[in-house]
C-alpha cells in the first residue's frame, strides 16, 4: 500500500471553553481517498474536532490545513461554516440527525445543492421566468439527488416528508444529503448510531464504496466498532481531548493505552465488540 | 364529566346515554333562571313566576339534540375510519387530494373575487370590506414569506405598510408622483428598510427576535408621530392623489385638457366606478404577489428560506450563507408590504400613525399562523375570516372583540396546525426520474 497524499493535516489544535479544554494540542492527518476513523471514549473532545473542522468553531489555537485537489491549499479555522462546505467542500453530518423534516427527502437533497442553483438561478430573476439555462441547472440538480437516491435504496421515498421516516432511514437520507454538496472531504459523526446489525454492515458497505469508487476522503466519529474496525484504514484515539494512539485498526486494538482509556470508562461493550469484529 | 362531553372516540348507547344526560343537567341548570322564572308586572309590582313546564321542553329538547349530535358524530366517525381502512391510499396520495381540493377552492375563491363588484355594483359596503380583505390577503402573503416561509417572527410588519404608505403619500404630494411611479420606488423602500432591520437581527430566533422586531415596529410609529416637519406628525398627511385609470380620473368633471373615466367611457358618473377600480386594482396586485412567491417558493431561494426554518445549522452545514437567506426574506417581505402601504395610502387619500399600531402586525400574524404557516391559500381563508368576524360582529357592539378572541380559540383549538396545514412539496420525483437514477445505481 502506497502512501496517499494528505488531504488534511490538523496541526496542534487547541479549542478551550473558559477553563474547560475540550481539544488540546491536538496533531492529526487525513489521508486522500481513505477512510479515517476517530475513536474515544464519551466526552473526549470528538464532536468538537468535528465543529472546528466544519467551521462552528473558531479554534484556540492551532491550524487546519486542507490541501484541495483542484482549489490548491486552504485553512479551515479561518473559514466560515458555509465557506467550508461551499468553497472548501468539507461536508459533515450530525450525531443527531438534522434534516429539514418537513421537506421531502427529494426536497432535502436539492438544499443541499443550493450554491449551484443560486448561481444558475441568476439572483432568482433566471429562475423567476424559467429561462433554459436555469431550467436545465434544475433538472441536472434533480438527476443529481436521484442519483443518490437510488444508489442509498432511498428512492421509492423520495417524496415522503424526511422527519416522517424511521431513525436509521433519516441516517442515511443525512449522507445522501451530503454527497449532494460534492464533498472532497466527508465527516461523518456516528453514522451507525442506532442502526440495527444488517443496516450497519450496509453503511459498511457504502463507506468502502464512496471511498474505493468515488476516492472521496471520510473522517469517521463512530462508536460502533463493527463498523469502525471494520472500514478504517486508520484510526486515531482520542482521550480527554489529547490523542493517545494512532494507527491500522489491529494496532489501536492492541494498544495499551487505549485499552486503559476504554477501560477506565464504561465503555467496555465496545472493546468487546471490536475484539469479536 | 368533560371527559364524557369531549369524548374523541365513538361511544355505546349507555354512553351516548349518560353524555346527554349531563349535557341536559348543564342546560337544566342555566334555564332555572333563564327559562323557569320570569318577572310579571303584578298590579305595579315585580312578582316573579315560574315556568316549569316550558323548562321541561326546554330540557328534554337539548336532551334529545345532544343524543341526535352525539349519534350523527358517531356515524360520521366511523363512516371516515371505513373509508380510511378500505382505501388502500398512501399519506402521499391523500395529501395529494388535499392539495387538489385546495386548488379547486383557490379557483372558485378567483372567480368569486372577480364577480364579486359585479354582482354587488351598487353596494359600497360589500366592495369596501372585500377590498380591505385583499388589502389583508395581500399583506398576509408578504409576512408569509417572512414568517411562513423562512421562519423568523416579525412583530413589526406593519412597519413596512407604514414606509411604503409613507413614500407613496411623501413621493405624490411632495413631488407630484404619479400611482405607478412611487409604486416600485416605495417597495424599494420598504425592502431597504427590510435590510436595515435584517441586519442588526440576524444572529437572533424565536423570542428575542420577535421583541426586536416589535420594537422596530414601534420605533417607525413613533418616529412618524414625532418628526412633524417630515411627516406631519399625529395629524397624517391628507389629500393624497388617488390612482387613475391609464390617466382617466375617477371625478365628476375633469380639469382642462384631460378627460374624466365616466366621460371617455360614455358612462353616468358614479363614486362607485372608483371603488370598483380599486377593489380590482388590489386584486391584480394581490394576483401578482401571490404568482411572486409561489414561484420563488419553488426557486433555490424559497427552498432556502424553508430550509432555514427547518434547521439553521444543517443550512450551514450543507454550505448556505445564511445571512443572505435571512435579509432576502426580510427585504422581499417587507417589498410586499410596502406595495400594500401604497395600495392602502392610494384607497384611503389619508394616512396617520393611527393606522399602523400594533394591533395590525398582531392581526396580519394571526392571518398568517391561523391560515397554516407558509399556506398561500391559508392565508386568504383566515384574512377573509379575521376582516368579516369583526364586520358581522357590528351588531354585538362591545362583544365583538370578544367574539373574536372566542372564534381564534376555537380555530386554533380545531386545528393547531392552522386552517390548511398541509405542505406541498416544491418538487416531485417522476417517473420517469426514479427508473431512469434506478438504472443508473445498477449500472
Amino acid at each position: 500500500m502506497n502512501t496517499p497524499a494528505t488531504l488534511l493535516s490538523v496541526r496542534n489544535l487547541t479549542m478551550r471553553f473558559g477553563g474547560l479544554t475540550a481539544i488540546d494540542d491536538l496533531s492529526l492527518e487525513v489521508p486522500a481517498g481513505r477512510i479515517t476513523g476517530i475513536i474515544g471514549p464519551n466526552g473526549a473532545g470528538k464532536t468538537t474536532l468535528f465543529n472546528c473542522l466544519t467551521g462552528f468553531y473558531k479554534p484556540t489555537t492551532g491550524t487546519l490545513r486542507l490541501a484541495h485537489p483542484r482549489r490548491g491549499e486552504m485553512r479551515l479555522e479561518a473559514l466560515p461554516s458555509h465557506r467550508v462546505a461551499r468553497d472548501a467542500q468539507v461536508v459533515r453530518t450530525f450525531q443527531n440527525i438534522r434534516l429539514f423534516p418537513k421537506m421531502t427527502v427529494l426536497e432535502n437533497l436539492i438544499v443541499a445543492q443550493h450554491n449551484v442553483l443560486q448561481r444558475a438561478s441568476k439572483f432568482s430573476i433566471a429562475g423567476l421566468f424559467t429561462l433554459p439555462g436555469y431550467r436545465e441547472a434544475e433538472r441536472q440538480a434533480i438527476e443529481r439527488a436521484a442519483m443518490w437516491l437510488a444508489r442509498l435504496k432511498l428512492t421509492h421515498l423520495a417524496d415522503n416528508a424526511a422527519g416522517d421516516l424511521p431513525y436509521g432511514i433519516q441516517r442515511r437520507i443525512e449522507i445522501a444529503r451530503a454527497l449532494c454538496v460534492d464533498p472532497v472531504l466527508l465527516c461523518l459523526d456516528e453514522p451507525a448510531a442506532g442502526l440495527n446489525p444488517r443496516e450497519s454492515a450496509e453503511l459498511n458497505e457504502l463507506l468502502l464504496y464512496l471511498c474505493g469508487e468515488l476516492g472521496i476522503a471520510i473522517l469517521l466519529i463512530e462508536h460502533d466498532m463493527s463498523v469502525v474496525m471494520n472500514v478504517s484504514d486508520h484510526i486515531g484515539v482520542i482521550s480527554y481531548g489529547r490523542k493517545i494512539a494512532e494507527g491500522t485498526p489491529a494496532q489501536v486494538k492492541h494498544d495499551p493505552q487505549v485499552i486503559k482509556a476504554y477501560l477506565g470508562e464504561d465503555e467496555e461493550e465496545d472493546v468487546k465488540g471490536g475484539a469479536a469484529a | 364529566m368533560s371527559a364524557v362531553v369531549f369524548a374523541r372516540h365513538a361511544m355505546t348507547p349507555a354512553e351516548r346515554l349518560r353524555d346527554a344526560g349531563w349535557v341536559a343537567f348543564v342546560g337544566l341548570i342555566l334555564g332555572i333562571p333563564l327559562v323557569g322564572l320570569t318577572t310579571v308586572d303584578v298590579g305595579g309590582r315585580l312578582g316573579v313566576e315560574t315556568r316549569f313546564g316550558l323548562l321541561a321542553a326546554a330540557v328534554a329538547a337539548v336532551f334529545a339534540g345532544r343524543l341526535l349530535l352525539r349519534w350523527a358524530i358517531d356515524q360520521a366517525r366511523n363512516r371516515k375510519q371505513e373509508r380510511d381502512r378500505a382505501s388502500t391510499a398512501t399519506a402521499a396520495d391523500r395529501a395529494h387530494g388535499a392539495q387538489r381540493v385546495v386548488n379547486v377552492l383557490g379557483w372558485v375563491a378567483l372567480g368569486a373575487s372577480i364577480a364579486l363588484p359585479i354582482l354587488f355594483s351598487d353596494n359600497r359596503y360589500v366592495v369596501d370590506t372585500a377590498t380591505t380583505v385583499l388589502i389583508y390577503v395581500m399583506l398576509g402573503w408578504g409576512l408569509n414569506v417572512v414568517v411562513g416561509l423562512a421562519g423568523l417572527l416579525d412583530l413589526g410588519y406593519v412597519a413596512f405598510y407604514a414606509v411604503g404608505a409613507y413614500s407613496y403619500a411623501l413621493l405624490s404630494t411632495q413631488f407630484g408622483w404619479s400611482f405607478w411611479e412611487a409604486l416600485p420606488v416605495s417597495g424599494a423602500m420598504a425592502a431597504t428598510f427590510g435590510i436595515l432591520l435584517g441586519y442588526p437581527i440576524l444572529r437572533l430566533r424565536g423570542d428575542y427576535l420577535a421583541i426586536v422586531t416589535l420594537g422596530f415596529g414601534e420605533i417607525i410609529r413613533i418616529i412618524l408621530v414625532n418628526w412633524t416637519e417630515f411627516s406631519g406628525g399625529p395629524n397624517g398627511i391628507s389629500s393624497i392623489p388617488r390612482p387613475s385609470f391609464f390617466g382617466l380620473d375617477f371625478t365628476r368633471s375633469a380639469p382642462e385638457g384631460s378627460q374624466t373615466f365616466a366621460g371617455f367611457f360614455g358612462l353616468e358618473f358614479s363614486p362607485m366606478h372608483r371603488l370598483i377600480f380599486l377593489y380590482y386594482l388590489i386584486l391584480v396586485l394581490a394576483l401578482l404577489t401571490h404568482a411572486f412567491v409561489s414561484r420563488l417558493r419553488k426557486l433555490p431561494v424559497g427552498r432556502a428560506w424553508e430550509a432555514l426554518r427547518e434547521d439553521e445549522i444543517a443550512c450551514q452545514a450543507m454550505g448556505m450563507n445564511t445571512t443572505n437567506i435571512k435579509l432576502s426574506a426580510f427585504a422581499i417581505g417587507a417589498m410586499l408590504g410596502g406595495f400594500a402601504g401604497v395600495f392602502f395610502a392610494a384607497r384611503q387619500g389619508f394616512i396617520s400613525p393611527e393606522s399602523f399600531v400594533f394591533t395590525e402586525s398582531a392581526i396580519i400574524l394571526a392571518i398568517v399562523v391561523l391560515g397554516g404557516m407558509g399556506s398561500q391559500m391559508g392565508v386568504v381563508l383566515a384574512a377573509t375570516l379575521l376582516v368579516l368576524i369583526p364586520e358581522f360582529g357590528r351588531n354585538f357592539a362591545e362583544y365583538r372583540m370578544l367574539l373574536f378572541g372566542l372564534a381564534m380559540v376555537l380555530i386554533m383549538v380545531w386545528r393547531p396546525g392552522g386552517l390548511l396545514a398541509h405542505r406541498e412539496p416544491t418538487v416531485r420525483l417522476n417517473a420517469l426520474d426514479k427508473t431512469a437514477a434506478t438504472q443508473e445505481a445498477a449500472r
